[in-house]
């Protein structure tokens, strides 16, 4: 006897046997009919053709048949518009009966019916429950109104069905002002001019003491409306924050996270010598610790937003670090997470602690996890001078292991170590070279290429390396050919002596390739004691893990391209007096853009730019807090 | 308007990519819409959003309806959704209405919607009546909406369960990297009438970070450290609480292990100990002890000293159902571990999950001190039950 029979009857001539079944006298086959039509609905199927049959059914004194009836009412009627009109009486009627369910459910089911002429006969029924003496239809009625407002915003207008709703904020029901609110948000949203929330010290007032009685969803929506209002000082402020704290110890998270929003957001307009000030920022933490023991997609969503939170006020999480400890049966998406906060409340207090747990997390079984731990490693590095050293001890242990996809990422990591702290742990530099081999990965290969050349006087095999490198020269990426390029410049400059002989010709497709070439043959032929003064400035290039590399890089290309003279074929010839004319006096003219031209090639393309990127949300962080989806995505 | 359920392609592509359905993203962007999932029950409930909402909102929603669904039909499965769908389609209409939430409460909702039991669908079908009632709940706009009217039982009873479960993580040494309690005070209140209770505690200063159940008046915690309350019919969860990682958190049990993976031969050892640690006296039961082998173990020749254990070749999950821990006698598991032939030595190491339950203890030290009833005459029975259990506890090795 269960409703899984309804699903089965797939045989031909279905609709014409539910057809007959829907016409039945009997009620109680009817009901049947009408719940195996719901069944088919479901899953998909298309019952359109019945719907007039269904429609028939509609004038019952039995609830659950009439609510079914509506259900199937809301799916078909935009494509039955005729038919549905048919429809119109019974609503009518409905909104007249003395039971507010029946009053309530014919409002709400109009409001779902995106038919025009419908919508038209709506109109005087909903001011009537608009009105009404039951909150229950009330509050189904305010809901209406934004449904109506999406069908046909004019129309709602010219009807004056937004002053009333303004007016229901007034309601002495709280239920009542959550739902009004809701509706107005969702209208304001799709027309942001209309200052329809027009918000005063008043109706701020009406919405607090509606806070305390209504339900959690309704918390939801008034919470979210007084985030956006504008306390006229730092005494309303305060006084609004003190009634939304309670908001804090709320069983539910969506509660908790707008309460942490108005919170963050009023703090704003707090002195930071005022005790309460200290107080309030006690009490942001415990709860969003609390939303981590949810479950795992709540989360991540509290994740999401504690990232934000951590970036605009990272004091307020400081002690905290323990509870962003991955788990091991956590969902790569929460490891992740977990991962990145870690790193931004890494501090010298606790960075051992981090990097055990990071080492540890390298050796999971994830690859992308585990890559994700290696380079989180290398951000510790950077953004904690002190812990500088160890990381990168602790890199070498990884290395160690001789897990290739291990290998390759702390490498890349440990070329960032080497930009931020130049001259400084050169040591490992043998430790690397015995990796070689093993690098497959263009990112690898390049930073591996990028140290051989930076440390080129003290590695005694550099030439040889770089000329193993230069074999497969061709089948390299983009991304290695250039910085193999720069590298060889570097040795050059270095070692000119021992590596007279590396002449390499190449020609490349690549026009930037090709150009960044030119330019270095330019440069070296012409100018060699200049050039080396350049590249000294290479070492010093820590200031880049503050900036984006657009603050730098721009134009200089483009300066360059115009000046050289057109040419074509090979470019690289490094060790070769092969003079240009009319070359030096463009020189002179362009050091500072062949520098940026150097640097930015010294980076790689930019995807592989400074791993400290910086913090894409800044001071809107806090607007997009709990604000939503922009916060996720 | 309807939105056509083409939009959830979008959805499988996303479970198609991920590796395990727990590693589904939660919120997936689409060109014209958002969807919202949540894992349950080994099924998926998806909200596709529209516009701009807090995810929380609807992630918290989605599991609400789950719960109700459990709640109704005592299990939340896709079979038992198939063979309620009328009643699942009907409370569902009655939880929300065009995105806004409407009785999320299961008391109003079973008043609204009647459960189905064997009984009614036997009844209903002789006399033709319905499962929808057709008063509006008493209880939805009172001032206290989770309570209906008119509550009547015999037998006046109130039950409270303490369950705490912990969260830690073990390292390698033994030593405890973090450790932290989740509390909760489960109820089953059947009160006549509109009871009112208090509740309160020896050592309320544990509790510093909790979340309340609706119906606790939070002025009245604020200022006296009790939990004053006009509870719901029936169970519900009173409040949930936290004890953090700043805390001392007593450990119950430990885990000995040698576990090893040797380099040339194709053979290792593996031998792990459970044994009692901070129990305050009390019985360590329900012991389980789960680990995830590296791929390249082929299989394991294990010994229990008591117990029984598995392990799955295929999916290399080990686990030991150890039962009860008898401290003059602590429960072991030796033997061999066979690597496949030719592949190194495994990189990662197991970790270890523990389960385990420990009755009539707060590990936290908790304690209910006294529990009063006002504004009605009778004489309830009450009772108040303790348990802790582990919750995501795991040791490194």
């Amino acid at each position: 006897m269960t409703d899984s029979k309804y699903f089965t009857t797939t045989k031909k001539g279905e609709i014409f046997e539910l057809k007959a079944e829907l016409n039945s006298d009997k009620k109680e086959k009817k009901k049947e009919a009408v719940k195996k039509v719901i069944a088919s609905m479901t899953v998909g199927k298309d019952v359109s053709a019945l719907f007039p049959d269904v429609v028939n059914c509609m004038q019952t004194d039995n609830l659950e048949l009439k609510k079914l009836v509506y259900l199937y009412l809301m799916n078909y009627a935009k494509s039955q518009p005729d038919m549905a009109i048919m429809a119109v009486n019974t609503f009518v009627k409905d909104c007249e009966d003395p039971n507010p369910l029946i009053r309530a459910l014919a409002v709400r089911t109009m409001g779902c019916i995106r038919v025009d002429k419908i919508t038209e006969y709506l109109c005087e029924p909903l001011r009537k429950c608009l009105k009404d003496e039951d909150p229950y239809v009330r509050k189904t009625a305010a809901v209406c109104v934004a449904k109506l407002h999406d069908i046909n915003a004019q129309l709602v207008e010219d009807q004056g069905f937004l002053d009333t709703l303004k007016d229901l904020i007034s309601d002495s029901n709280p239920m009542v002002v959550a739902n009004a609110v809701a509706a107005l948000s969702e209208i304001a949203e799709s027309h942001p001019s209309s200052n329809l929330l027009d918000l005063n010290p008043q109706s701020i007032n009406k919405l607090l003491t509606a806070l305390n009685e209504c339900t959690e969803w309704g918390q939801i929506f008034i919470l979210d409306c007084l985030a956006n209002y504008m306390p006229k000082d730092d005494r309303e402020a305060q006084s609004i924050c003190e009634r939304v704290t309670p908001r804090l110890s709320h069983a539910n998270s969506a509660v908790v996270l707008s309460a942490v929003k108005v919170l963050m957001k009023f703090m704003e307009m707090l002195s930071k010598d005022l005790d309460y000030y200290g107080t309030l920022l006690k009490k942001l933490a415990p709860p969003l610790v609390t939303l981590l023991s949810a479950e795992p997609e709540l989360q991540y969503v509290a994740l999401r937003n504690i990232n934000l939170i951590v970036q605009k006020r990272p004091e307020i999480l400081k002690h905290e670090m323990k509870v962003f400890f991955v788990k091991y049966n956590d969902p790569i998406y929460v490891k992740l997470e977990k991962l990145d906060i870690m790193i931004r409340l890494a501090s010298q207090a606790n960075i051992a602690q981090v990097l055990a747990e990071l080492k540890e997390y390298a050796t999971e079984v994830d690859v992308d996890f585990v890559r994700k731990a290696v380079r989180a490693i290398g951000r510790c590095a950077i953004k904690v001078e002190q812990s500088a050293e160890r990381c990168v001890s602790t890199l070498l242990d990884l290395i160690q292991t001789k897990v290739n996809y291990v290998v390759q990422e702390a490498i890349v990591v440990i070329k960032d170590i080497f930009r931020k702290y130049p001259n400084k742990y050169e040591s490992v530099i043998a430790t690397l070279c015995e990796n070689l081999d093993s690098l497959d990965e263009p990112e690898a290969r390049a930073a591996m290429i990028w140290i051989v050349g930076e440390y080129a006087e003290r590695i005694d095999n550099a030439d040889e390396l770089l000329e193993s490198f230069l074999e497969g020269f061709h089948d390299e990426s983009t991304q290695v050919q250039l910085q193999l390029l720069t590298a060889i410049v570097k040795l050059f400059l270095k070692k000119p002596t021992e590596t007279q002989g590396l002449v390499q010709q190449g020609d490349s497709d690549n026009p930037d390739l090709r150009d960044r070439g030119y330019i270095y043959w330019r440069l070296l032929s012409t100018d060699p004691v200049a050039a080396k003064e350049l590249i000294c400035y290479i070492g010093t290039l820590a200031s880049v893990y503050h900036k984006p590399p657009s603050a730098f890089v721009e134009g200089s290309r483009g300066v360059v391209h115009k000046s050289l003279p057109p040419r074509t074929g090979s470019w690289v010839s490094l060790a070769g007096p092969v003079g240009s004319a009319g070359a030096p006096q463009h020189l002179v003219a362009f050091p500072c853009h062949l520098l940026g031209a150097l640097r930015n090639l010294d980076l790689g393309p930019p995807v592989s730019g400074p791993p400290i990127a910086t913090s894409s949300v800044q001071m809107g962080a806090v607007d997009l807090l709990g604000g939503g989806l922009d916060s996720l995505v | 308007s309807v939105v056509s359920r083409s939009v959830c392609d979008y959805f499988f592509e996303a479970q198609e990519r991920a590796s395990e359905a727990e590693n589904v993203p939660p919120v997936i962007p689409t060109p014209h819409h958002y969807l919202l999932s949540v894992y349950r029950h080994k099924i998926f409930f998806v909200a596709v959003i529209q516009s701009e909402v807090p995810p929380l909102f609807v992630i918290e929603f989605l599991h609400r309806v789950v719960d109700t669904f459990q709640d109704y039909f005592g299990v939340c499965s896709e079979v038992m959704i198939k063979d309620n769908v009328v009643v699942v389609y009907e409370v569902l209409e009655e939880m929300l209405d065009n995105g806004f939430p409407l009785a999320t409460e299961s008391n109003i909702l079973k008043e609204l919607i009647k459960p189905p039991t064997i009984l009614r669908t036997v009844v209903n079908t002789i006399t033709g009546s319905t499962n929808v009632g057709d008063q509006l709940p008493t209880g939805q706009l009172s001032v206290v909406p989770w309570r209906r009217t008119g509550v009547k039982y015999t037998n006046n009873e109130a039950y409270f369960d303490v369950i705490e479960e912990i969260d830690a993580i073990i390292d390698k040494s033994g030593s405890t990297i973090t450790a932290e309690i989740q509390g909760v005070i489960d109820a089953c209140v059947k009160l006549t009438g509109m009871p009112d209770l208090t509740l309160s505690f020896m050592n309320p200063r544990l509790l510093d970070d909790v979340s309340f159940h609706p119906c606790v008046r939070f002025k009245r915690w604020e200022s006296e450290r009790i939990l004053s309350f006009i509870p719901p019919d029936g169970n519900f969860r009173l409040l949930s609480y936290h004890v953090s990682a700043q805390n001392l958190v007593a450990i119950p049990v430990y885990i000995k292990h040698n576990i090893s993976f040797r380099d040339s031969s194709s053979l290792g050892r593996f031998e792990i100990t459970v044994g009692p640690k901070q129990t305050m006296g009390k019985t360590v039961e329900g012991v389980m002890v789960t680990s995830q082998m590296p791929k390249s173990v082929l299989n394991m020749t294990l010994t229990p000293s008591q117990g029984t254990h598995i392990f799955d070749p295929v999916t290399k999950l080990l686990s030991w159902d150890v039962g009860k821990i008898n401290p003059q006698k602590l429960p072991s598991l030796k033997g061999s571990v066979s690597l496949q032939a030719g592949t190194s030595k495994p990189d990662e190491n197991p970790t270890i999950n523990l389960q385990f339950k420990i009755q009539q203890l707060a590990i936290s030290g908790l304690k209910v001190n006294r529990l009063d009833m006002y504004g009605e005459k009778y004489k309830p029975f009450k009772g108040i039950k303790y348990m802790t259990k582990a919750g995501k506890f795991q040791v490194r090795t």
